[in-house]
């Protein structure tokens, strides 16, 4: 029996700034105290505040941690573990009141937050499920098995109103429903898990796998117990190590549990998973791919129907689900449809995670309730935009998806509202953007990731999204005319229209919402050859004020390109010559106007 | 995994430990002093009885066992505080693991506070 749990995170985050390091230094200091009987350290899943890792939270009292470093590890142990006397100069400074420390609940960071399929994530220890099943975990597949029919499991989850979480929002019990009844001859089905995210900035499914990996092994039995299958495949990307490696301890210790296997709960239901990783390509994460990789040949997608419900993996009937969906399903199991269908909008129930990065304080991820606004999210939980700049957009649903204007901050987000202002939920990136990014420059990195992912097998995507591409590099160097952003609207529809799968449906959606609502930003680049955010570099140009400047010679050193000399012009009062740019050699890279203290040189 | 039973178990077992690591406003809190003066006359084998003692019972989703710095009364130490949800807070002087038994058994579990045991 341990008095009190030291809870690190050993997320990816906090991992690759030294969690690993602490904890091995936390458990020597515990030992060097003689409290390692009375102690328990315990490596979590994400806490989901990664922009203050690594993170360590003290129980009982819930004393949170913040930004750790492996020296101060001494001082907590002697001062805190030790004596009782919490290192101030450590908490998490949101959690620090005039009367002492509060509540982590009541920070502007969790207060607004409902966490369902985070509920375990940097509570347990995901590499031990006995911590799993201590919270509850695998009750709701002994409820499946033991007092439902696999009707009334797919019934509970169609009134519970969950919607796929990997984009398109697809009513996750119509798919097993499907499933389940068009083919019944008897023979295999399958049931699949998408762990390919692979949305830049999105790392909501690589934290549920870190943090919770058994729930999605039980919800993912739960699936095979509801369409009659006995096999499962989990696809991850070989890029996340560590939900790897914690799924295969988490299927070997499912396995040795009887919890997958021959017989669960005497049942008589037998379900097994496999895992297998992707190698990386994007458009692995559509689902027609994913199956063809799975299937061992080259992940491209392939026309539907027939739908995967009906002609899947190895040609027989198979679901395919999110990871962020499956980590909901247990818990409606286990706590009735009504109880879901209680939280969020009309048609969007439940909760969503949303991954934040980009201009925003607190980087991390963050689980509400359907229908929280978009101000909500970033002022309050996200903590408001760096240096005191204006909020521009937001980008959510990654390279499917579109941005979303300052107008639209308090429409309530699901997966109606986002597709009606010209975006989508997507699997749940959401960047912030302030007023130093350029939209034109959003809408072609964008692009260009879609263009270096598109799998080549259709014309649409393959050649569009290029052509699509070098139209808008020629918006940015400012070569476009205003003919040209007719053309780009009109390529894209024509993209959207025409492309075979998701990935090229889809690929036009970053540019189109930011030409809907940013299209002042378009006429500049192409009318007045401004970029107004000075981002594209084509259209910059950086000037030394020679009045201000003192010929400290500092920029010229910082140059790359030797670009910077001196004039013959000395100010009044300046004893040495003011020194001037040449604009044929500058590369535009801003290291002199970062180094200047005199704030002479000025960017236009 | 032959049967509900052998989870339940798992869970029953597992529910102490993990039961500590959320907040929650209902439950009763137990206080050790453990700066140098409490650590010095004591208070470790006190702490360590309180959360055995705790655990034995049954208790632990409703009581928690925690550690404070120095409450300011060094000659009385161990000193432990019992905070129970809207009531008076209650404060055990000179504490032993004896004592703490004593505490557990009619304070935390039958709800009567051991008189003779607090600061006056």
């Amino acid at each position: 029996m341990y008095r009190s749990h030291v809870l690190v995170c050993g997320g990816t985050g906090c991992t690759s700034s030294g969690s690993q390091a602490i904890i091995e230094k936390l458990n020597f200091e515990i030992a060097k105290n003689g409290l390692d009987k009375e102690v328990q350290v315990v490596k979590t899943g994400c806490f989901g505040l990664c922009a203050l890792g690594p993170i360590m939270i003290v129980y009982p009292e819930g004393t949170f941690y913040s930004m750790v470093k492996e020296a101060d590890i001494e001082e907590i142990v002697s001062e805190h573990l030790v004596k009782g006397r919490v290192v101030s100069r450590l908490v998490y400074d949101e959690t620090v009141t005039t009367e002492g420390v509060k509540s982590l609940q009541d920070t502007d960071f969790y207060r607004n937050q409902k966490r369902i399929a985070l509920r375990n994530c940097g509570v347990i220890n995901p590499e031990n499920i006995e911590e799993y099943i201590g919270t509850g975990g695998y009750e709701a597949l002994g409820k499946a098995l033991t007092e439902m029919t696999p009707e009334q499991v797919i019934d509970t989850i169609l009134a519970s109103g969950l919607r796929g979480r990997g984009g398109a929002g697809f009513p996750t019990g119509r798919k097993w429903q499907m499933a389940r009844n068009f083919v019944q001859d008897g023979g295999q089905k399958y049931v699949c898990c998408n762990a390919d995210e692979g949305d830049p900035g999105a790392f909501m499914d690589r934290s549920v796998l870190e943090g919770d990996p058994h729930v999605v092994l039980e919800a993912m039995a739960i699936a095979g117990y509801a369409i009659g299958a006995s096999q499962g495949y989990i696809y991850v990307r070989a890029e996340y190590p560590i939900a790897v490696k914690r799924l295969e301890i988490a299927i070997n210790q499912a396995h040795e549990y009887g919890l997958l296997g021959k017989d669960i709960f005497g049942t008589g239901f037998d379900f097994d998973i496999g895992l297998r990783l992707g190698a990386g390509a994007f458009v692995c994460g559509e689902e027609t791919a994913l199956m063809t990789s799975i299937e061992g040949n080259r992940g491209e997608p392939r026309p539907r129907p027939p739908f995967p419900a009906v002609k899947g993996l190895f040609e027989r009937p198979t679901i395919l689900n999110n990871v962020e969906t499956y980590a909901n399903v247990p818990r409606i199991i286990l706590n009735g449809a009504e109880w879901f269908a209680e939280m969020g909008t009309e048609k969007s129930k439940g909760t969503k995670v949303f991954a934040l990065g980009g201009k925003i304080n607190n980087t991390g991820l963050v689980e509400v309730p359907m229908g929280t606004t978009l101000r909500t999210i970033i002022e309050e939980i996200g903590g408001g935009i760096p240096n005191g700049k204006k909020f521009k957009a937001a980008q959510t649903g990654g390279p499917s998806g579109g941005c979303i204007s300052a107008e639209n901050l308090d429409v309530p987000i699901d997966y109606d509202n986002l597709i009606a202002i010209g975006s989508m939920m997507g699997s749940g990136g959401l960047i912030v953007m302030d007023e130093d990014n350029c939209m034109v420059d959003i809408a072609k990195f964008f692009l260009q990731f879609t263009v270096d992912e598109s799998c080549g097998k259709c014309t649409p995507c393959r050649i569009g999204t290029r052509r699509l591409l070098e139209m808008l590099d020629k918006v940015t160097k400012g070569q476009a005319t205003l003919e040209d952003l007719d053309r780009i609207e009109k390529l894209c529809y024509y993209i959207k229209d025409n492309s075979l799968c998701g990935l090229g449906q889809t690929a036009p959606n970053p540019v189109l919402s930011t030409l809907r609502y940013f299209k002042d930003e378009y006429i500049a680049h192409v009318v007045d050859k401004k970029c107004p955010a000075g981002v594209c570099k084509d259209l910059l140009s950086y000037e030394i004020d020679k009045e201000k400047c003192i010929g400290c010679g500092m920029c010229a050193r910082q140059c790359p390109a030797s670009a910077i000399s001196k004039t013959d012009y000395t100010a009044p009062g300046k004893k040495l010559p003011a020194l001037a740019i040449d604009p044929e050699k500058c590369v535009k890279c801003g290291a002199c106007m970062a180094q200047c203290k005199f704030g002479a040189i000025s960017k236009k | 995994m032959k049967s509900l039973e052998e989870l339940k178990a798992i869970r029953e077992k597992m529910q102490g430990q993990v039961g500590m690591r959320h907040e929650d406003e209902t439950t009763t809190r137990v206080v050790v002093g453990m700066a140098t003066c409490g650590i010095a006359s004591g208070a470790r084998p006190v702490l360590n009885a309180f959360v055995e003692g705790v655990a034995a019972k049954g208790i632990n989703d409703k009581v928690v066992v925690t550690q404070t710095g120095c409450i300011g009364l060094c000659q009385y130490e161990p000193i432990v505080e019992v905070m129970e949800p809207g009531k008076e807070k209650v404060t055990y002087i000179k504490m032993t693991p004896e004592k703490a038994a004593e505490v557990i058994d009619k304070h935390l579990v039958r709800g009567q506070v051991v008189a003779e045991y607090t600061f006056k």
